[in-house]
């Protein structure tokens, strides 16, 4: 079949987007391939490790499950947009004091994860904070640092 | 992903029409946790995908006297955290909970985890225990059967190409009544190795089950109903013996397989200990917190 492209319109970290796109492209292919923010990282593939997360419209979600046709008109928070004016967020200045990241793969995914816990609960306790990141794979850390970031985080919002 | 022309309609109607046109050569999709995997992985290849999320028919929780209607691209989270899937209908919000991580729960949808036919599914043995019906659409007509008619299959159910799945309507329960919901896993964000799901109701005045049905997941080819089970309780006041013959009836009708999550041995075993644990605290929710005594171990 010919491929028939579909015009896209996103907002993304604030900034609009139009995009000539084929359906048969995931969000984070779009994001990483078509634009280039290749903050947001792609683990499994197949939604157990949460690296790719993004917040789409407000919500956490994993963004190689997703096509891009289906965010038209939405509006996409990234990992580029967390920090701004090249400042850190206080997420991600815990996450360096802490040791929060070692490898650092899953860390754009862990800091979306955590964004979205503080958007909605700023002052979670640390069971919360774990539950939070349960979408959320890493190997190096054992969660235990990344836990400390985000109620470090929490405390200094 | 082989290339696909996309559709997004605003309407039933228009969605109908789509898949009157396209039938078996579509795709519906609704969060896509499901989908997109088969379609990475060239298990299904459509020329045409219909997402449904546009249609706003399709969306959302509503009560009234007669019962609850879920729209079939009500989000996970949305029902798990929505104050009419809690008391008396608590068993579908605590299902809907127990499906994936937070990133799966905002974006899996009812309708899709049962369209989907999982065996495992979580929000299917909750309704079926509920006694709930698919609300079905297509071009030429709508129907409606109990959703437990609705499995054929793993991965088959009985919507014809040109039919989507519009709604789930619960029956609004009679009386005193309660449910549990119960799962195991093999970690703490797996895919159910066994699940459970037990609604009740008690006869007018008395301690006595004027109704009871069981549901069992990940045992079958389809989510199950223990109906041998449901015989020895219906009708009784039960004590410790009834309930666990009932839950050994459960076990005995269940088929597991062995797979790399589990063996089936084990999973018939925990079909036993699960049935036996829902009944018990479907009765306790039914019975109150004055009559309780008579379960607390």
């Amino acid at each position: 079949m010919a491929e028939m492209k579909k015009r896209l319109r996103v907002t993304i970290n604030g900034e609009r987007y139009e995009k000539e796109v084929s359906p048969a492209t995931s969000l984070l292919d779009f994001l990483r391939t078509d634009l280039n923010l290749t903050g947001t990282k792609e683990g499994c593939g197949e939604g157990e490790c949460g690296a790719c997360s993004v917040i789409l419209d407000g919500r956490l979600v994993d963004s190689c499950l997703i096509l891009a046709v289906e965010a038209d008109g939405q509006e996409i928070q990234t990992i580029e947009g967390v920090g701004r004016h090249g400042r850190l967020h206080p997420l991600q200045k815990a996450f360096a004091e802490k040791g929060a990241a070692q490898c650092g793969y899953c860390t754009p995914g862990m800091i979306m994860a955590a964004k979205y816990l503080l958007d909605h609960n700023p002052s979670p306790t640390p069971e919360q904070a774990l539950e939070a990141i349960a979408g959320n794979l890493c190997r190096c850390t054992g969660y235990g640092s990344i836990v400390d970031a985000i109620l470090s985080a929490a405390k200094e919002r | 992903m082989r290339s696909f022309d996309y559709f997004a309609p605003q309407s039933l109607g228009d969605a109908t029409s789509l898949l009157r046109r396209y039938g078996s050569k579509s795709r519906l999709l609704a969060g896509g946790t499901d989908l997109l995997l088969r379609l990475e992985r060239r298990l299904t290849e459509p020329s045409v995908v219909i997402d449904l999320k546009k249609i706003r028919a399709l969306s959302g929780i509503k009560a009234s006297g007669k019962g609850l209607r879920i729209g079939a691209v009500t989000l996970m989270e949305e029902i798990a955290s929505s104050p009419l899937a809690q008391g008396r209908y608590g068993i579908i919000a605590k299902g809907a909970a127990a499906v994936g991580s937070i990133q799966t729960q905002n974006r899996a949808t009812l309708g899709g985890n049962l369209c989907n036919a999982s065996p495992a599914a979580d929000t299917a043995p909750p309704l079926i225990a509920l006694s709930a019906r698919a609300r079905i659409a297509s071009s030429r007509r709508d129907r409606e059967v109990p959703l437990e008619e609705f499995f054929l299959g793993p991965g088959k159910t009985c919507l014809q190409p040109n039919e989507l799945l519009k709604e789930i309507f619960i029956p609004a329960p009679a009386g005193r009544s309660g449910g549990s919901f119960q799962r195991c896993t093999r970690t703490a964000m797996d895919i159910a190795l066994v699940n459970c799901a037990v609604f009740l109701s008690l006869a007018p005045k008395r301690e006595t089950i004027a109704d009871i049905r069981i549901a069992l997941g990940a045992v079958a080819p389809t989510p199950l109903r223990a109906r041998p089970a449901e015989d020895v309780l219906r009708g009784k006041n039960p004590d410790k013996g009834a309930v666990e013959e009932a839950a050994d009836r459960a076990a005995a009708g269940a088929s597991p397989i062995d797979d790399i999550r589990s063996s089936a041995s084990y999973r018939r075993d925990m079909v036993r200990i699960l049935t036996r644990r829902a009944i018990e605290e479907a009765l306790k929710e039914a019975l109150g917190s004055r009559q309780q005594k008579k379960w607390q171990r």
